[in-house]
């Protein structure tokens, strides 16, 4: 039988990797994701793993790359300056086509911001963050458990595609202790990896490699990527629509807001007008067509994150060409959003678009 | 008639984009040749710079990654963490190492990474066409030191074999160069010696080689090599500045 226990969301998601089969942590301290660093600095040692505390982010993110190239499941974590510092190498890893895990464990910005919880970084990790015309697979957890089930498939989505993968947590997720299982929970689909860079014994030598100056070479390459990109579209969309199906206000939600609007729809409906939610779970590929599909009926969309208007764009381009009216409650600067905060939201949205109770 | 000079199996057989004059193809064929020599073909993985040489893994017959520029100690660091079996080096220029990649070689050489790096010194950036160097001479002139360097306003050239020395982790560091065959030799010889730790298990090895760019120190061939000799080698001198394993080297 399965064993549950308790744990925070950034123990849960060390001791998921470990159990993904990943033994090779990079990473470097920063608040609020240092349980992370902490967790594997114990625990790979336990599992014949490797730790090391790099010297830098940027560091941790080519330790991670040099891994990956050698075909081993690596990974890294951080929070929101830190990622920063990583995007050259994501653009690497994207560019050299090389499967990694990076978390984001977001906190509030610009700058050094300060450490509470923040999505501030949606769009640096769904527009590619990096220079270079790339995508990585962005994962968008809100309970432990799920945080858990990410590790397992952003280490599954990274091998399949050869692509980073961000798993995208805010500081609520990483420090929230909630129950959780791990041991036996995920069935690896480990892929061959034969381009990894390990010996050329028995076969010709292989190279890892970004720099692609052959004429329309690096066009061929970025068609290439752009096709991977479109299959990704195709079979990795992920999202969760409650109570949708007649909801004239469709709240918009992801991670730990979107736990807050559950709590919100509840008492509305209760109260008997109909509010839905629609959680996008991977926030690239965004999931245009099932969110259109959720807002069917919906008379009104309300947008709620931990950031100043960002999630809305993707809404906004997934709701294009249809009338309805689309309203934010965004609340950015690394403080937690109050559920009152949403109820007052909805509120303002029933009488502002005249929604009546059922 | 029997050939005595063949074609190391470790280096393909293909023209090279360096200019001539460069002594970059003299370093990849000393590696080449120890790694042939080594019987490490099969298990060895090369890391390249961004620079001149970031095209090496066209001309190595072994697996060879790019990295970032500056980042090849971090990147062989994760490679030899996952896979202690493989045998990992480090290509790198100055400007790689000795600039914008100052933190990852310090920091590898400090944990004692069982990786060797062979850092080319020639004193300018090469591949973005002849700026300074952090290793650039003082009164060297160069595109953005036209004026040559001025110690006052840029600083003094960097002795990075010297500064790796000091760290306990690191058990090897040599500085050599190519600049004549007896010094080709010896420069064969640190190379050798270097991945031979490695093959022991023994920690991070370190070669630095002065190496000339008769194309942007504006100099002919002959008379760049003539410069490493009289005047780099006074601001870099050449020799065994550690073998923690005198005996390992020693074989």
């Amino acid at each position: 039988m399965a064993k549950k226990s308790l744990m925070c969301g950034n123990e849960a998601l060390s001791e998921a990797a470990i159990e993904a089969g990943c033994r090779c942590y990079f990473g470097y301290p920063i608040t609020p994701q240092n349980e992370v660093t902490s967790y594997m600095s114990r625990r790979m040692p336990e599992v014949n793993g490797q730790f090391v505390q790099s010297e830098s982010e940027l560091a941790a993110i080519n330790m991670v790359f040099g891994a990956a190239v050698v075909g081993a499941r690596a990974i890294t974590s951080s929070s929101s300056p830190g990622i920063s510092l990583m995007q050259e190498g994501i653009s690497y890893l994207a560019g050299c086509e090389l499967p990694a895990v990076i978390v984001n464990i977001m906190r509030g910005g610009p700058g050094l911001g300060n450490i509470g919880p923040s999505q501030a970084d949606y769009f640096q990790a769904t527009r590619g963050g990096g220079h270079g015309d790339y995508r990585t697979i962005v994962l968008a957890p809100s309970s432990v458990q799920e945080l858990v089930d990410h590790v397992f498939l952003a280490f599954d989505l990274a091998d399949k595609y050869r692509n980073p993968v961000m798993i995208l947590g805010d500081g609520v997720l990483g420090q929230m202790v909630e129950p959780v299982e791990i041991a036996g929970r995920h069935v690896a689909r480990r892929q061959a990896k034969e381009w990894a860079l390990t010996g050329c014994r028995g076969r010709a030598p292989n190279k890892v490699r970004s720099l692609i100056l052959g004429e329309n070479e690096l066009l061929e390459h970025n068609r290439r990527l752009q096709e991977k990109y479109r299959q990704i579209e195709e079979g990795e969309m992920r999202s969760e629509a409650v109570e949708a199906g007649d909801a004239e206000l469709l709240l918009v939600a992801y991670g730990t807001p979107s736990r807050t609007c559950r709590a919100a729809l509840r008492e509305f409906r209760q109260r008997r007008y109909r509010v839905g939610l629609f959680r996008p779970v991977t926030l690239w590929p965004f999931p245009s067509a099932a969110l259109a599909s959720a807002a069917k009926d919906a008379r009104a969309v309300l947008v709620v994150e931990m950031s100043a208007g960002q999630l809305i764009e993707d809404v906004r381009l997934s709701l294009a060409g249809r009338a309805v009216p689309i309203d934010l409650l965004g609340k950015p600067g690394g403080e937690v959003l109050q559920g009152a905060e949403v109820d007052a939201a909805i509120e303002k949205a029933i009488s502002m678009h005249g929604l009546k109770r059922r | 008639m029997k050939s005595k000079i063949t074609r190391p199996e470790s280096l393909k057989n293909v023209e090279t984009h360096y200019c001539a004059g460069c002594g970059h193809g003299i370093v990849h064929r000393l590696i080449a040749e120890v790694v042939d020599e080594l019987g490490i073909r099969e298990r060895v993985v090369g890391v390249a710079p961004v620079g001149c040489a970031v095209l090496a893994y066209d001309y190595f017959n072994f697996d060879v990654s790019e990295a970032a520029h500056g980042r090849a100690p971090a990147v062989a660091t994760g490679m030899k963490r996952a896979r202690p079996d493989l045998i990992v080096f480090a290509y790198q220029g100055d400007g790689d190492l000795a600039a914008i990649g100052t933190a990852e070689i310090i920091h590898a050489a400090n944990r004692g990474e069982g990786i060797t790096v062979i850092f080319v010194n020639n004193g300018v950036y090469g591949m973005t066409g002849g700026q300074m160097a952090p290793t650039t001479m003082i009164g060297q002139k160069t595109e953005t030191s036209p004026r040559g360097r001025i110690a006052e306003s840029e600083g003094n050239p960097i002795r990075v074999a010297e500064l790796l020395t000091q760290f306990d982790g690191v058990k090897f560091v040599e500085r050599c160069t190519v600049s004549k065959p007896h010094n080709v030799l010896k420069a064969r010889a640190a190379i050798k010696a270097a991945l031979q730790i490695q093959v022991e298990g023994k920690g991070f090895g370190f070669v630095e080689i002065l190496s000339p760019c008769p194309t942007y120190w504006g100099l002919q061939p002959r008379v760049a090599m003539k410069m490493i000799d009289e005047r780099m080698t006074e601001v870099f001198p050449l020799g065994r500045y550690k073998n923690v394993y005198a005996q390992a080297a020693a074989r």
